[in-house]
């Protein structure tokens, strides 16, 4: 024991216990609410058999038969979408303009993109609920209002993950391009985007598991039932004495999400091939983060 | 990295070009940087985000002061924006300076709690990520990939669900109150969803803390391992190479680590509407979001979030300026 006690290189047993307790402490509780969604029972806290019933089987409370939670489930999806559609391009076009650009108002509005980025969203939202109410009455809450709220929160992870690409990648490829004769625009589309291509990837994939599991923007600034997402109809039940229909619905929502991840992992890791060991793909979309 | 030398030098107009005989193609783009390309060219590419900003942005933190400072309805008594600042009046501001301060304020409490609560919730963070990111960082091996998958999982995770799993978990015949009664340490169900202060710091580390573990992973996955074993082989013992090098080394993640996760806390309300529901634990977000669906107090929610954004516009420049300069280093 004393030999162990003094032993410079031992092993950091108690640490690696701590790291194991800190992880099943995030996932269990989670794993347990994903567990209780197939319960038979009423109950999601004693376990009264396996089945499939609040997803499907159940014909007026499942997620499948519930008209609200199956809207619900839609919008959230229909938000993710089109949020990734318009962002995307916007926070790609942003980036490049403010890196090569490098005026005086690049870095303010620079400096505008990173506070949006690290404001509390709350903030946000209620600034946004007053806009629309109160001068661009020509918004309505709801899905429009929804996707330009979440779009300008949204709009950071472009622009940052973007930049921080082509701070690696620099100028001298699309440089020599010119040189060879091509266009600016040219240089730009067959050189600069390519080589963005995987930063714009992840970028998107982050954008998309986002908005799903937004709350704060896309419940202010919903009119009515119709535009809450699962997201908003969790928050809305989960004190009222739910179902196991609402576990269902929210495990969905985890795995469209996870599955958005992981497909964007195998697909960054195609872009990014010959660029990286295998190991270091995970760092480098976890930096992409 | 060597590849990026070029392009920082001709990304700063100040400074003296550099001589480089041997790349004249180089030498000729850094010096004419911008000649190829039409002046108006690269703006033309930020104009649509800067267009979205100002009107997305800015403009509706225009309306948030227009409203703040405004009028209000006086037979409706919803907030009418006052566009023109020369007719701006703080009428707002002292009837919220009232409410927190004066005689029977009943909002100070909510104030004085909040600092707390995140106080004790970041620093909880901060205790339980550090051991874990340094261990990933550290002695992972080859499982590094697999471990830092599992930290991520989290962000993944929809926090209301993770809310929602809790709530499932601390029912009054829920797993914990369960688990503490066979074990003996309860009598009887412990009611941890009715308003407890304990309940919503600890729903706020567990909401948080993948901020912490990330920020905390990549501070010191950066810190060079070979000053650590250069420590080690000056026969310093594994706590004094911790204190003396790696300590001071993470000083910025840890920081960092910080920020990240007490600004969202400041903004949150659900957590606490999900895992308390009382009035006895709300935090300034609540406060917000009950004026924001009480008719009539437009004007104040206001006024919260321009407090609130003064409060936090400090920690926000910090952590702004911070991540800047690294990546302006990472970029070397």
């Amino acid at each position: 024991m004393k030999r162990w006690l003094t032993d410079p290189w031992r092993k950091p047993r108690l640490l690696a216990a701590l790291v194991w307790g800190y992880l099943a402490w995030s996932v269990l509780p989670v794993a347990i609410a994903v567990w209780f969604s197939f319960n038979a029972g009423r109950s999601r806290s004693s376990w009264q058999g396996f089945s499939l019933r609040w997803y499907w089987q159940d014909p007026v409370l499942s997620v499948w038969n519930d008209p609200d939670l199956q809207r619900a489930l839609l919008h959230s999806l229909r938000l993710a979408v089109l949020t990734t559609l318009v962002a995307v391009p916007l926070g790609v076009a942003f980036a490049i303009g403010l890196d090569r650009w490098r005026g005086r108002l690049a870095a303010g509005f620079n400096f505008q993109m990173l506070l949006s980025f690290v404001l509390p969203e709350i903030l946000l939202a209620v600034a946004l609920l007053f806009l629309f109410t109160n001068l661009l009455k020509a918004v309505q809450l709801g899905t429009w209002a929804q996707l330009l709220g979440l779009v300008t929160f949204q709009l950071s992870y472009p622009v940052i993950i973007c930049r921080a690409r082509m701070l690696s990648i620099g100028s001298e490829y699309e440089e020599a391009a010119m040189d060879l004769g091509a266009s600016p625009l040219k240089a730009l589309r067959h050189v600069l985007l390519p080589l963005l291509s995987p930063a714009i990837f992840a970028s998107a994939v982050l954008v998309f598991a986002d908005v799903i599991d937004d709350f704060v923007l896309v419940r202010y600034l919903s009119a009515d039932a119709a535009s809450e997402p699962m997201s908003v109809k969790i928050y809305n039940t989960a004190r009222a004495s739910p179902t196991p229909a609402l576990n269902a619905l929210a495990t969905i929502m985890l795995f469209s999400s996870l599955l958005a991840i992981a497909l964007g992992f195998f697909v960054y890791r195609r872009l990014t091939r010959g660029e990286r060991t295998q190991e270091s793909t995970v760092e480098g979309f976890a930096a992409q983060i | 990295m060597a590849t990026s030398e070029a392009p920082a030098t001709t990304r700063e107009p100040g400074q003296a070009e550099p001589k480089l005989p041997h790349r004249r193609g180089a030498r000729r783009a850094s010096a004419r940087a911008g000649a190829w390309h039409p002046r108006w060219f690269w703006p033309s590419f930020a104009v649509p985000g800067m267009v979205w900003l100002v009107v997305l942005f800015l403009l509706p933190f225009y309306v948030v002061l227009s409203i703040a400072f405004g009028a209000v309805d006086p037979l409706f008594r919803t907030p009418v924006p006052v566009w023109n600042p020369a007719q701006w009046n703080p009428f707002q501001f002292e009837l919220l300076y009232d409410r927190v301060f004066g005689p029977g304020g009943f909002l100070g409490p909510a104030f004085l709690r909040t600092f707390a609560y995140v106080a004790a919730a970041s620093a909880l963070c901060l205790l339980v990520a550090y051991p874990v990111a340094y261990y990933v960082t550290r002695y992972a091996g080859r499982r590094k990939g697999l471990l830092l998958v599992a930290l991520l999982a989290p962000f993944w995770v929809s926090y209301m669900m993770r809310m929602l799993a809790w709530v499932n978990l601390l029912e009054a015949d829920g797993m914990v109150n369960n688990v503490l009664e066979a074990v003996g340490i309860l009598d009887e169900p412990f009611p941890w969803l009715a308003g407890q202060p304990v309940t919503v710091t600890l729903g706020l580390v567990y909401g948080y803390i993948p901020y912490m573990v990330l920020a905390l992973y990549a501070g010191l996955d950066r810190v060079d391992q070979r000053l650590l074993e250069a420590a080690r082989d000056l026969g310093a013992s594994r706590r004094r190479t911790f204190v003396l090098v790696t300590l001071p080394l993470s000083r910025q993640a840890i920081l960092a680590g910080l920020v990240v996760t007490s600004l969202p806390m400041f903004g949150d309300y659900f957590t606490n509407d999900l895992l308390s529901g009382s009035p006895r634990t709300s935090m300034v977000g609540n406060l917000v979001n009950d004026a924001i669906a009480s008719p009539g107090q437009g004007g104040q929610a206001a006024a919260l979030v321009l407090v609130m954004m003064a409060l936090l516009a400090l920690p926000m420049v910090l952590y702004i300026r911070a991540t800047a300069r690294a990546s302006r280093e990472a970029g070397r």
